[in-house]
């Protein structure tokens, strides 16, 4: 215990001292931290709102003002899970079925695209021959595929889900490889010097030296696949917020769309931080450093 | 001479390089001994070290460790790394518990293993550590949790390449005052690079001086024929130590002065 005490002595107190003298703090300096980060976005999104109000309020005007939209879609914005059967449900409903068919063809793409970019990672010739194919198939746009994909299932539920898997895949692959050989020399040479080969070099060493890359797919995918599928939905139709959009169109409830993009962005941003949440805490803070 | 660890007519040659790095290499260790290795910079220390680690291959000539040629990497021959690579989503007791669990399973059980990571992490005094990651620790620390990782494996030689290189000077004392203690306690053979001259005649038992690269030789060897255990504020004034520190001096820079200096 004698060496315990006497290294840490000088450094511990320190590192201590500071959240508690933080917490003494009065609450007004405890709080303007928050308010610092939260005051400058409030003040763009009232003057953003201002300047549309004023855009938006002649009489040539194509595109409802935030007062009008407010009268329009109040019901929408106020009520998100009203379901009165068929199509005419609340945004939470729409938002959810888009979510789910972003969870499972999202899913399957990570589950895909992580074992084939260890596969490409690792193998020179698996590198060599699938490489290529790759880097042509990603640059095809998501909804080009979506023609051929209902060709293929006759249905539209596996289709979107199709699109989603294949627009996410790519930069799970390409990120994965990138990751896997980049494991850094120094890693490579203290796995030759314990001797650790194979799988458990594999597990121990390459995965998670290459998961930060793998996350950094992980979360491209994800903001690919929630912008697909708004595109995919608006042509297969059914519950999702992208034929919601497309059917508010339809209807000339312009309104209604400007707050179903709201939800999508907010959405999306969600998703993104989710992923880069999860990459953090798999992580463990000590990404690519 | 006790022929432990046996370097004989050893040279390296990169591919595609017109002259070897290293040319003709031959030194013998004893057990128990440490040798520091002192060179300019691009002479091949470095190269040297990895060779005897296993991590180069030796275009000719080869490295006997007790009987044995080395082939490869492995836990017999420790490295301590400049650079400590320590696996940063590891913490500082599983660095070295990987290491441990990796090369002493076989004769040693859980139980035992554990002890021993703690014996170790104790032995560089980071117990308080144990459960930090690399990256919360400072860059001194770093290297201590390395030389437990390369202690842990019960190496027959460690090797240290310019484990202190990247340190504050005070750190740098602090650490080499430990691997002072550690050798005289443990008795490992110990082979070290360094540019530094006071710390390779603080803690080395012979000096290896090699000629600048490349084509690199051994230039000469100096016997440190100092006492132990060493204490460095009474060496500081000390005529041996002084004669020692000024050969080494003089061959550096005055029979084989830095190439790269030298041009400019």
């Amino acid at each position: 215990m004698t060496m315990l005490a006497r290294k840490p002595a000088a450094t511990a107190p320190a590192t201590l001292s500071a959240p508690a003298s933080f917490a003494a703090l009065p609450r007004v300096s405890r709080l303007r931290p928050i308010l610092a980060q939260v005051i400058p976005p409030l003040l763009v999104v009232v003057a953003l709102a201002a300047l549309w109000q004023f855009a938006a309020s002649g009489p040539n005007a194509t595109l409802p003002p935030p007062t009008k939209v407010w009268a329009d879609a109040r019901e929408l914005i106020t009520d998100p899970f009203f379901d009165n059967g068929g199509l005419d449900k609340g945004l939470f409903w729409h938002l959810l079925a888009s979510l789910q068919r972003v969870a499972l063809g999202f899913a399957l793409a990570a589950v895909a695209g992580i074992f084939l970019g260890l596969l490409v990672g690792t193998s020179d010739f698996a590198m060599r021959g699938l490489d290529p194919i790759f880097q042509v198939l990603r640059t095809v746009p998501p909804l080009a595929w979506l023609p051929l994909a209902l060709a293929a299932f006759r249905e539209a539920q596996p289709s979107a889900i199709f699109v989603i898997f294949i627009t996410s895949i790519w930069p799970i692959i390409i990120n994965t490889a990138v990751g896997v050989r980049n494991v850094p020399q120094d890693y490579r040479n203290v796995a030759a010097v314990i001797r650790l080969r194979g799988p458990a070099f594999f597990w121990k060493i390459v995965l998670p030296a290459a998961a930060p890359y793998i996350f950094t797919g992980l979360k491209i995918g994800i903001g690919l696949s929630w912008l697909a599928i708004i595109a995919a939905e608006m042509l297969i139709g059914g519950v999702g917020i992208g034929f919601f959009i497309w059917d508010a169109w339809n209807s000339s409830n312009l309104s209604d769309i400007i707050v179903a993009l709201t939800y999508v962005g907010l959405v999306g941003f969600a998703l993104d931080r989710i992923v880069a949440l999860a990459g953090r805490v798999a992580t463990r803070g000590t990404s690519a450093s | 001479m006790d022929r432990f660890l046996d370097i004989s007519q050893l040279s390296v040659a990169f591919p595609k390089a017109p002259v070897p790095v290293l040319r003709e290499i031959d030194l013998q260790i004893a057990r128990g001994e440490y040798v520091a290795v002192i060179g300019h910079s691009g002479c091949g220390k470095s190269t040297l070290l990895n060779v005897i680690a296993g991590l180069l291959p030796a275009t000719a000539g080869g490295v006997v460790l007790e009987g044995r040629e080395i082939e490869g990497p492995g836990p017999d021959r420790a490295v301590v790394f400049q650079n400590h690579s320590l696996l940063p989503w590891l913490t500082c007791y599983e660095n070295v518990k990987l290491a441990v669990d990796q090369t002493l399973s076989k004769t040693m059980s859980r139980a035992e293993r554990h002890d021993w990571v703690l014996e170790n992490l104790a032995l560089v005094r980071m117990t308080h550590a144990k459960d930090k990651r690399p990256s919360e620790i400072s860059g001194g620390m770093k290297q201590r949790i390395g030389i437990a990782r390369a202690l842990s494996m019960k190496p027959k030689v460690l090797l240290l390449d310019e484990p202190f290189g990247a340190l504050d000077a005070l750190t740098r004392a602090h650490l080499q005052d430990q691997v002072m203690e550690i050798h005289a306690s443990r008795g490992t053979t110990v082979v070290m690079i360094t540019h530094d001259v006071d710390e390779a005649v603080l803690l080395s038992d012979r000096i290896v001086m090699l000629t600048n690269g490349p084509n690199a030789r051994i230039g000469e060897i100096l016997e440190v024929d100092l006492p132990r255990p060493r204490d460095r504020l009474a060496l500081a004034a000390d005529p041996r130590f002084v004669a020692a520190r000024t050969a080494v001096l003089e061959f550096l820079h005055a029979r084989h002065a830095n190439p790269a200096l030298a041009a400019a």
